[in-house]
This record gives C-alpha cells, sequence and structure tokens, in this order.
C-alpha cells in the first residue's frame, strides 16, 4: 500500500471490504455444513482481519500492523495444518464431513 | 558434657511410634519388638543422664521459634526440667521400660503386635511432653494426646463392643474434665496474659494479698479437669470400664502414670492452689471422697482387674488429699511409690491371667500360689506395700500423707479420719484378692495355670524391688528435694511422738484390715456369705457400684440422646440441614436442565453463540448510551464504588 493508492481509495473503503469479508467468513462458519468450507470460512475470517491491519499499519505509518500480520499469516498456516489433519481422521472414522452429524463428544 | 537435650526424650517414643505405626505391619516381629524397645529405653537413658547432671537450677528449653504469637500474648513451644518434673521423668520412662518389656511377654500372642507398641510408644511420646512442659498450653497437648493414646489402647481390641464403649466412654468422660482445663487456660491468659508456669509465679507472688476471687475460679477449673484425667468424684466412672484394655495397658497408663497427670498438673501449678484455700479445701474434700468411695466399691468387685481399678481411684484419691493439705510433695511421692507397686500389681494381675489363660474372675481362683511361685512372691510384695506396712514402700508414702493431713488442724483430723479408714478398706480389699487368688484351694477345676515367660516376669521383680525400697528415701529427703518446684512441705507442730504414734496407728490399722481379709476370705469362707446376707441392701448397694453408672446414664446420658436423637438429629439435622441441601442440590438441577439445552453438541449453534456474544459486544461498545440514556453502566458502577 503505497502513498497513491492511500490518496486515491479512502480508508473506509479498506475497513468495509474488511468487514464484509469478516462477515461472509462469519455467515459461512455458520450456515455451511461441510467442514472443509467452515474451515475456509475461517481463513476468510483471519484474511479480513489482516486487510484491516495493513490499512491501519498504512494509516498510522505504524509498521507494528504489519508485523502482527506476519504473526497472523504464521498461526494461521500452522493452524491450517493441524486443522486439515483433524478433518483428515474425523472423515476416516465417520465417513463425513457434515458437522451435524460430528457430535459425538456429546453422547 | 552438658545435659542432652531434652527433646530427645519424648523424640525417640515419637520415631518408634511413627516406624511401628506406619512400617510395622510389614515388619517380622522381633524388629517390631527391637523399634519397641529401643525408644523408652532411650528415653530413660536421657533422662538417667539428666538426673546425674542435674545440678538444682531448672533447666528451660525453648524452640527458637515463637509458637504463638498475638498481640501482647507471646506462648513458646518449651520444656522445662526441674525437681518435679524428673521424677516424673524416672517414673514414667523407667516403668515405662518395665512395661514395655513386660508387654512384649504378654502380648506374643496377639494380633496387632505392631500397633499395639506403637499406641504405646505414643502414649510415652504424650506422657513426656505432659510432663516436660513449660508452660500450660504444651502440657494441654500432651493432656490431650495421653486421653488419645489412653483411648486407642482401652479399645485396642476394638472388635469387642464392650471395649469400643469403654474407648468411647473413657473419651467423652475426659472431655467434660478437659473442657474445665481449657476454662481455667483462657482465664490465665485473661488474667495474667501468660501461660508460662514461672511468669504465671511471678505474678502471683508480684500481688501478694491476692487471695480467692478469680484464682479460685481457675483453680477450681484446673480441679475439674484433674478430676477428669485421674478419674476423681465425680468423673472417675471410665477407669473401671478402661479395664478393658490389655492388662499392660492399665498398669501403666490406667495406674501408673497417665492417671497421675491431674496430680502432677496440680503439683506443677501449686501457687494458684496455694492462693485459694477455697478450692485447696476442696480438692482434698474431693481427693478423701473418692479414696473412701472407690475403697468400699472395692471390697465387693469380683474381677481381678476392677479391684485394682477401683484400688486405684481410691489411691489417686490420697494424692488428691495430699494437694488439698498443701503438702505436694507427699503427693507426689505416693504417685512415686503408687506407680511402682500399682504397676507392679496390675502386670501380677496379667501374669495371673496369663497364666489362667484368660480367666479375671476371682471366684473362680485360688490355690495358685504353688503353681505361679514367681507371681506369687511379687503380689505379695506389691500388697504389702499397697496396705501400707513397712518397710514397703506404700508405708512412707501413705504415712507422710495421712500426717499431713493430721496436722492441719480440726478439719485435717477429719480428713485423716478418712484417709485411715481407707487405709483399713484398702487392707482388706488386697488381702481379699491376695486370699482369693493364691491361698486357700483351688475353686475351679479346669484351670491349667502355668508361669509367665521371663520377659514378663523380669519387670516383675524389677518393680517388686522399687516397690519395696522405693520409700526408704523418706519424706523429709525428698520433699526437700523437691521443694525448689513445688514449694516446702510445712509439717508445723512436728512433734516426734506424735508422727510415731500415728505411724503405730496406721501400721495398726493396715495389720487389722489383714486379719479381716484372713478371717473373711481363709479362715472362714463362708463368713462373707453370711455378712452379705446380714444387710443385703448395703451389699447391693456397694457390688452395683453405688449404682453411679445407672444415675448418670438416666440423668445425663439418655436425656442427652434424647435431645440429640429428637431435637438435633431429626429437627436441625433432619429438617433444617437436610432440607437446605436438598433444596440447594434442587435448585443445582434445575439449574443443571437449563444450560443442559445450552450444550447441544452442534458446533454450529455454539459459533452462533460466540457470534452473538461479539455482537453484543460491539454493540455495546457502539452505541453511545450516555446519549440515550443519562444512568450508564459507567456512572452505575462508579455510583456503586462510592
Amino acid at each position: 500500500m503505497n502513498g497513491f493508492l492511500a490518496q486515491q481509495v479512502p480508508l473506509s473503503w479498506f475497513l468495509l471490504l474488511s468487514a464484509a469479508l469478516f462477515a461472509l467468513g462469519i455467515v459461512g462458519f455458520l450456515f455451511k455444513r461441510n467442514l472443509i468450507t467452515i474451515f475456509l470460512s475461517i481463513e476468510l475470517m483471519l484474511n479480513a482481519v489482516n486487510l484491516s491491519f495493513v490499512t491501519f499499519a498504512s494509516q498510522w505509518h505504524a509498521v507494528k500492523g504489519q508485523i502482527f500480520v506476519f504473526f497472523v499469516m504464521m498461526v494461521a498456516a500452522a493452524e491450517s495444518a493441524v486443522g486439515l489433519a483433524i478433518i483428515i481422521a474425523i472423515f476416516r472414522v465417520r465417513a463425513t464431513l457434515a458437522v451435524d452429524q460430528i457430535d459425538r463428544m456429546k453422547r | 558434657m552438658n545435659v542432652l537435650p531434652l527433646w530427645l526424650i519424648p523424640l525417640f517414643p515419637l520415631a518408634g511410634f511413627l516406624l511401628n505405626g506406619i512400617r510395622g505391619r510389614c515388619l517380622p516381629k522381633w524388629q517390631v519388638t527391637t523399634l519397641a524397645l529401643a525408644a523408652p529405653l532411650a528415653s530413660f537413658a536421657v533422662v538417667l543422664n539428666a538426673a546425674r547432671r542435674f545440678a538444682g537450677m531448672p533447666i528451660v528449653e525453648t524452640c527458637p521459634f515463637p509458637w504463638i504469637e498475638v498481640g501482647a500474648l507471646r506462648i513458646d513451644f518449651s520444656f522445662v526440667l526441674d525437681q518435679l518434673s524428673l521424677v516424673m521423668l524416672l517414673v514414667v520412662t523407667g516403668v515405662g521400660l518395665l512395661i514395655h518389656i513386660y508387654s512384649v511377654g504378654y502380648m506374643a500372642e496377639e494380633k496387632g503386635y505392631a500397633r499395639y507398641f506403637s499406641y504405646l510408644n505414643l502414649f510415652l511420646f504424650f506422657m513426656n511432653v505432659l510432663v516436660l512442659a513449660g508452660n500450660a498450653l504444651v502440657m494441654f497437648i500432651g493432656w490431650e494426646g495421653v486421653g488419645l493414646a489412653s483411648y486407642l489402647l482401652i479399645g485396642f481390641y476394638f472388635e469387642k463392643n464392650s471395649a469400643a464403649n469403654a474407648g468411647k466412654k473413657a473419651f467423652l468422660v475426659n472431655r467434660v474434665g478437659d473442657f474445665g482445663f481449657l476454662v481455667a487456660l483462657f482465664l490465665l491468659i485473661a488474667n495474667f496474659g501468660t501461660l508460662t508456669f514461672t511468669e504465671i509465679a511471678t505474678k502471683i507472688a508480684a500481688c501478694a494479698g491476692w487471695q480467692g476471687g478469680v484464682i479460685t475460679v481457675i483453680a477450681l477449673c484446673l480441679l475439674l479437669g484433674a478430676t477428669g484425667k485421674s478419674a476423681q468424684l465425680p468423673l472417675y466412672v471410665w477407669l473401671p470400664d478402661a479395664m478393658e484394655g490389655p492388662t499392660p495397658v492399665s498398669a501403666l497408663i490406667h495406674a501408673a502414670t497417665m492417671v497421675t497427670a491431674g496430680v502432677y498438673m496440680i503439683a506443677r501449678l501449686h501457687v494458684l492452689f496455694a492462693h485459694s484455700p477455697f478450692a485447696l479445701g476442696i480438692v482434698a474434700i474431693v481427693g478423701a471422697a473418692t479414696a473412701i468411695f472407690a475403697a468400699t466399691i472395692g471390697l465387693a468387685q469380683n474381677d481381678i482387674k476392677r479391684v485394682l481399678a477401683y484400688s486405684t481411684i481410691s489411691q489417686l484419691g490420697y494424692m488428691f488429699l495430699a494437694c488439698g493439705v498443701a503438702a505436694y510433695s507427699a503427693g507426689i511421692f505416693h504417685l512415686m511409690t503408687h506407680a511402682f507397686f500399682k504397676a507392679l500389681l496390675f502386670l501380677a494381675a496379667g501374669s495371673v491371667i496369663h497364666g489362667l489363660g484368660g480367666e479375671q474372675d476371682l471366684r473362680k481362683m485360688g490355690g495358685l500360689w504353688k503353681k505361679l511361685p514367681v507371681t506369687f512372691a511379687v503380689t505379695t510384695v506389691g500388697v504389702l506395700a499397697i496396705s501400707g506396712i513397712p518397710p514397703f514402700a506404700g508405708f512412707y508414702s501413705k504415712d507422710a500423707i495421712l500426717y499431713a493431713a493430721f496436722v492441719q488442724g480440726p478439719g485435717g483430723m477429719a480428713l485423716w479420719l478418712v484417709g485411715a479408714i481407707t487405709a483399713l478398706l484398702t487392707s482388706v480389699y488386697m488381702f481379699r484378692l491376695w486370699y482369693m487368688v493364691f491361698l486357700g484351694k483351688p475353686r475351679s477345676e479346669d484351670v491349667h495355670p502355668r508361669e509367665s515367660p521371663w520377659t514378663m516376669l523380669g519387670p516383675l521383680v524389677a518393680l517388686a524391688l522399687l516397690a519395696l525400697g522405693g520409700g526408704w528415701i523418706g519424706i523429709e529427703h525428698f520433699s526437700s528435694f523437691l521443694a525448689p518446684s513445688t514449694g516446702p512441705l510445712s509439717l508445723e507442730a512436728v512433734t516426734p511422738h506424735l508422727e510415731r504414734n500415728l505411724s503405730i496407728a496406721a501400721v495398726g490399722i493396715a495389720l487389722l484390715g489383714w486379719l479381716i481379709a484372713h478371717i473373711l476370705y481363709y479362715a472362714k469362707p463362708s463368713a462373707p456369705a453370711t455378712l452379705a446376707g446380714a444387710a443385703p441392701r448395703v451389699y447391693k448397694l456397694i457390688a452395683h457400684k453405688y449404682y453411679v453408672d445407672e444415675i448418670y446414664s438416666a440423668v445425663l446420658v439418655k436425656p442427652l440422646l434424647l435431645f440429640s436423637r429428637c431435637f438435633l438429629g431429626w429437627v436441625v439435622d433432619g429438617a433444617i440441614l437436610g432440607g437446605l441441601a436438598w433444596l440447594l442440590a434442587a435448585l443445582a438441577n434445575l439449574g443443571g436442565m437449563i444450560l443442559q439445552r445450552w450444550q447441544s453438541g452442534n458446533l454450529r449453534s455454539y459459533a452462533a453463540w460466540i457470534a452473538a456474544g461479539a455482537a453484543a459486544l460491539l454493540l455495546y461498545a457502539l452505541v453511545p448510551w450516555n446519549a440515550l440514556w443519562p444512568l450508564s453502566l459507567d456512572t452505575l458502577l462508579k455510583g456503586m464504588g462510592h
């Protein structure tokens, strides 16, 4: 993000985009049944947050925000590795990825 | 070399208790025995070392850290070795050692061998703490501890219902006494601000004219405690039942050492009693009354151990009588000789019971002197000693007490008369026991007596020597030795004729008792039955121990039980506490049932709740509440803060 973009596009647009992406992530998380899709929704929410981080970093000329983004990406990578492993394990056992049927813990 | 540290004395039995109590079940028997005997032996050795080096000045040993520190009150964990505690320690560890050795033979066949010895060591630990205590609170620890050990050992055969009940009875009756002791401790703190014996003495000495008042109250509370532990009227009822324990326990705890703790406590705090003639008088009356009361009961008991139990109560009464006439050293003297001869008598009784395979009924014994020659010989020494026949130990101490009572004036002469009658009764029932057990013809065919092993006879012989020679030191030497801790024995009007005449009278009384017992239980065996038939009511009254147990049961125990069961049990526990508990449980159950619906197990519903929560927080952060509503949450919280 450089000075040109900052002059051309107002801050609120970035934030609105970020909020829209986050809301999409939440909606996907809540309404999708497939575990993989839910997983993708989580990634979407993380990246929406990342977008707002870099927006503010550019706005306030603070590098902290960008550092945070790197952290979030790192954690997200680790999380997706673990998450995918869990999903595969669940699929092997249950032969389904529909979350409504994966409620074994309750019983 | 200096005196070894005092804390070693209780430490060894404590170590013995812990080792045998924790590991004893898994150890072979000889190791249990070694551990159990090493503890009192080591303690006794330390005490002997201390006695040899003791130079007359009290040795005070205080834990470097304060134990209790509240405001101006500071209580240290301190031990004191002075003349009084030295004598007590010698008796406790010495007699304790002998009884430990005896127990090895007596308990050899019993289950729970290690348990028995761990309890016995525990008792010795607490007794040493009690005796060594430098202040009343440390003494209280020992006091309660010996009560615990006594409870455990009375109920040693806990499979037997009567033994379990006897243990409970002893514990509960002692609680009544301990209540008195505790109140006395509180009053001491409130009025003197200290519990240290020496400081109490200095504070009392500072105001010479201080008499009666609160000191009387404290002294009477202490007396209540002493009557509980030392089995005096009205709290003596637990001691006869305590005979359910093994016989060496009866000898050590319920005759020689623990029950004398009350006497020791009074002697230790004699400065309080010295400033309250009223309390002192009560002590003397309690002692004299108990002495004669228990002696009459002892006449008509048929269980060998119960005869000895009532005799113990009676002899403790003598010690209280001595304390009551301010002859503390005479009381301690009798305590010492009594420890020797009563331990001897109990252990000899144990040897008889052991030899007869558990028989305790006097009416089934008889003619045993041929079969149990050593036991017979040592019992004879014990009987002569307790009856007060010179040159045996009991004569010297009993004589000193009676003399000290006699010189107290008219009231003292009444006490002397009671003491003299008690001496007569003592002589009668002890020789009755002697005749019934050892002389005459065997009354039962199916007894096959065998003499006890040497582990039992050895201590018996040692105690017999002590019961023979324990009094030869003489009251003059003894009291002048004890004078720094118990005050001098003031026997005014010391006229040699009076003392000699009283001694002759005492011996005459003892011999008269022997003669009566000889006629009734040897020369004319039918006479007791005739006598009992002549006054059936009196006999029945005595044989039933004056119905004291029945009266206590009707007046105290039954109403208390009724109150507990009906009011406390049904109303308080059942309705109020139970109802409250039920209500709480029902509320929790209801809450659980409602909240349970949340835990649907559906991942998406959880996520929805998270989203809803986040949205709510966001809403709270975004909406300008102050503008919408003047009384915002912030102002509300602030208002509560003020």
